[in-house]
């Protein structure tokens, strides 16, 4: 089996991990995909993917503007704000 | 370089923005160019407790352009989470569509130069929501974000990799641009990201079919950039693989100010999306009875109004295409010709000197100061004799300027043709008695000299005199 990169795992999900919690985490993860194998034996050709347990339809909404949107509260938990503009450490393309 | 030794294969990812009243998720107002984080609720800022619920006309419009490109339409689809951390998505992931996408495949026929065409297959077209802004060059080292665009609806269209120059690319990009806005579910507005385009680019040795390593060229949102950033990218390529080197899978961003490609550097870890099914929303199921009630709502398309255009009219294949490209001109045509009676010239007005006059001033055909019963009674007055061809461009500056009706120019400018036999044959004999050397110089068998009299008379009736019926009579009353 593969061994699971936990640490590129913590950046993708933008969780800070050090040490012990690396592997203590990678433990974790290395049952759960066992577990995984295990129902991987399991013969689903013949079973239809499921995608949600409701057997139910998505429901619609018509297409209307129903929201007024209030900036300043939305704004309000913020850390910081000019402009109108949320202001964030930069990031470049 | 050796460029025929090397082929080009290319796909195209196309995003456009669907010309909802909402956004797609919530009943926020999709507004352009209103003030920043204005047209952004709850649902779109991902604030907790939040669900999302899938609007009904964007669904409607993905089958209608579904049903306009042959595919076939999914009846049971799927939205998933592709997950990446950047500020102007706040969820943390973007709510889109993986394995089960709305439109399956299809296809698009298009133009090429040469005056063949070319059917390129579309791979897929999917829903997703659209992203924030991000302005990194406002505030000194940070960065602004305007959520506004947050949640917009998108449907993006997965090209084949069927392309094969930078033009076909650009040409498949103008025809979906076409094709949108005559199933208005786009406004087609570039210049406000109404369109955006990524490309996925490599090359490989003629002949081969094996496909090279490729990279993929992001947001362009222009026809004339698309094709300059892939003939970039592709002399790029070829450069680093004739010196012998690799092509890295890469992202890069156009810049059109240098004209260059260039590695995007942020989304480092981001082509690792792992999707899932989100679990906030339900398989979207179809039934037959919508999807053919939106198959009744197909308008006429370009291809087949282009058609109809050579049959019904007798235009150029040149002329036709040019002008179904965009509806709003096609449908000031049609309307032209319906009083004007002459397609030929009401087809060479719409697309010279009309089309200049809405380019002078960057107005949209729906915003031109002639309406198309006026245009067509200028078309009457050059049909029926009273204006010249050239004082015929005269009247229409004037129109255009003054707003007012070809009659009342002709009138306040005297720009009437002068098709009066007696009245034209007393100018030539002035003209000939008063230049003798010249009228002896072209009885010594000068026939040159029949365009200096031309131009004499012109003169004399400041170009209002028909030109055809100068040229007979002055050969008549030279000799």
């Amino acid at each position: 089996m593969p061994k699971i990169d936990v640490e590129h795992l913590s950046r993708l999900a933008q969780i800070g991990l050090e040490g012990e919690e690396l592997s203590e985490l990678y433990e974790n993860l290395d049952q759960i995909m066992r577990m995984v194998d295990q129902m991987r034996e399991i013969d689903t050709t013949e079973v239809e993917p499921l995608a949600h347990p409701l057997d139910a339809n998505q429901q619609l909404r018509s297409d209307v503007q129903t929201e007024e949107i209030d900036r300043e509260l939305n704004q309000a938990m913020a850390p910081l704000i000019e402009d109108g503009f949320y202001i964030v450490p930069r990031v470049v393309d | 370089m050796h460029e025929n030794k090397w082929e080009m294969v290319i796909g195209l990812e196309v995003h456009v923005q669907l010309a909802t009243q909402s956004k797609i998720f919530s009943g926020a107002p999709v507004k352009f160019g209103e003030p920043p984080n204005s047209q952004a609720c709850a649902v779109d800022l991902g604030l907790p407790g939040v669900l999302p619920v899938l609007n009904e006309e964007a669904v409607k419009m993905a089958i209608l352009f579904g049903l306009a490109i042959g595919a076939k339409i999914n009846t049971h689809s799927i939205f998933d989470r592709k997950n990446y951390f950047y500020p102007d998505l706040p969820k943390g992931y973007q709510i889109s569509q993986f394995e089960y996408p709305i439109v399956g495949t299809g296809s698009l026929t298009i133009d090429l130069e040469n005056g063949d065409s070319k059917t390129i297959g579309i791979t897929r077209a999917h829903l997703e929501e659209d992203a924030g802004k991000s302005i990194h060059d406002a505030y000194p080292g940070m960065t602004a974000i305007d959520l506004n665009r947050t949640g917009t609806p998108l449907l993006e269209i997965v090209s084949d990799p069927d392309l094969r120059s930078p033009e076909e690319a650009s040409a498949y990009f103008r025809k979906l641009a076409s094709l949108v806005s005559y199933l208005k579910i786009c406004d087609g507005d570039m210049s406000q990201g109404s369109m955006r385009c990524d490309a996925n680019v490599s090359i490989r040795e003629s002949g081969s079919n094996k496909l090279g390593q490729r990279t993929e060229i992001k947001n362009v949102n222009s026809f004339r950039f698309i094709e300059k950033a892939i003939s970039y990218e592709v002399n790029r390529q070829i450069t680093i693989v004739e010196s012998g080197h690799l092509i890295k899978q890469e992202t890069l961003l156009y810049d059109s100010e240098i004209d260059e490609t260039r590695p995007m550097r942020s989304k480092e870890y981001s082509n690792d999306y792992r999707y899932f099914p989100d679990p906030d929303l339900l398989p979207l199921k179809l039934s037959e009875e919508l999807i053919n009630s939106i198959k009744n709502k197909l308008p006429e398309l370009p291809e087949f109004r282009q058609e109809r255009f050579i049959q019904e009219y007798g235009l150029t294949i040149y002329d036709a295409s040019w002008l179904v490209e965009d509806p709003e001109l096609a449908d000031f045509f049609e309307a032209t010709t319906e009083s004007s009676n002459n397609a030929k010239l009401t087809a060479n007005w719409v697309m010279g000197e009309l089309i200049a006059a809405l380019n002078r001033e960057e107005l949209k055909v729906s915003e031109s100061r002639i309406s198309p019963e006026e245009l067509a009674e200028l078309i009457l007055r050059i049909t029926d004799g009273t204006l010249s061809s050239k004082l015929a461009k005269t009247a229409f500056e004037k129109m255009w300027e003054e707003e007012k009706p070809v009659d009342d120019i002709i009138e306040i400018y005297g720009l009437e043709q002068v098709s009066d036999d007696d009245e034209i044959k007393a100018i030539i004999k002035e003209v000939l008695e008063s230049n003798p050397k010249q009228v002896e110089q072209f009885r010594q068998g000068k026939e040159k000299v029949l365009g200096f009299f031309v131009g004499k008379i012109m003169q004399a009736t400041n170009g209002k005199a028909n030109p055809q019926q100068v040229n007979t009579l002055l050969r008549i009353l030279i000799k």
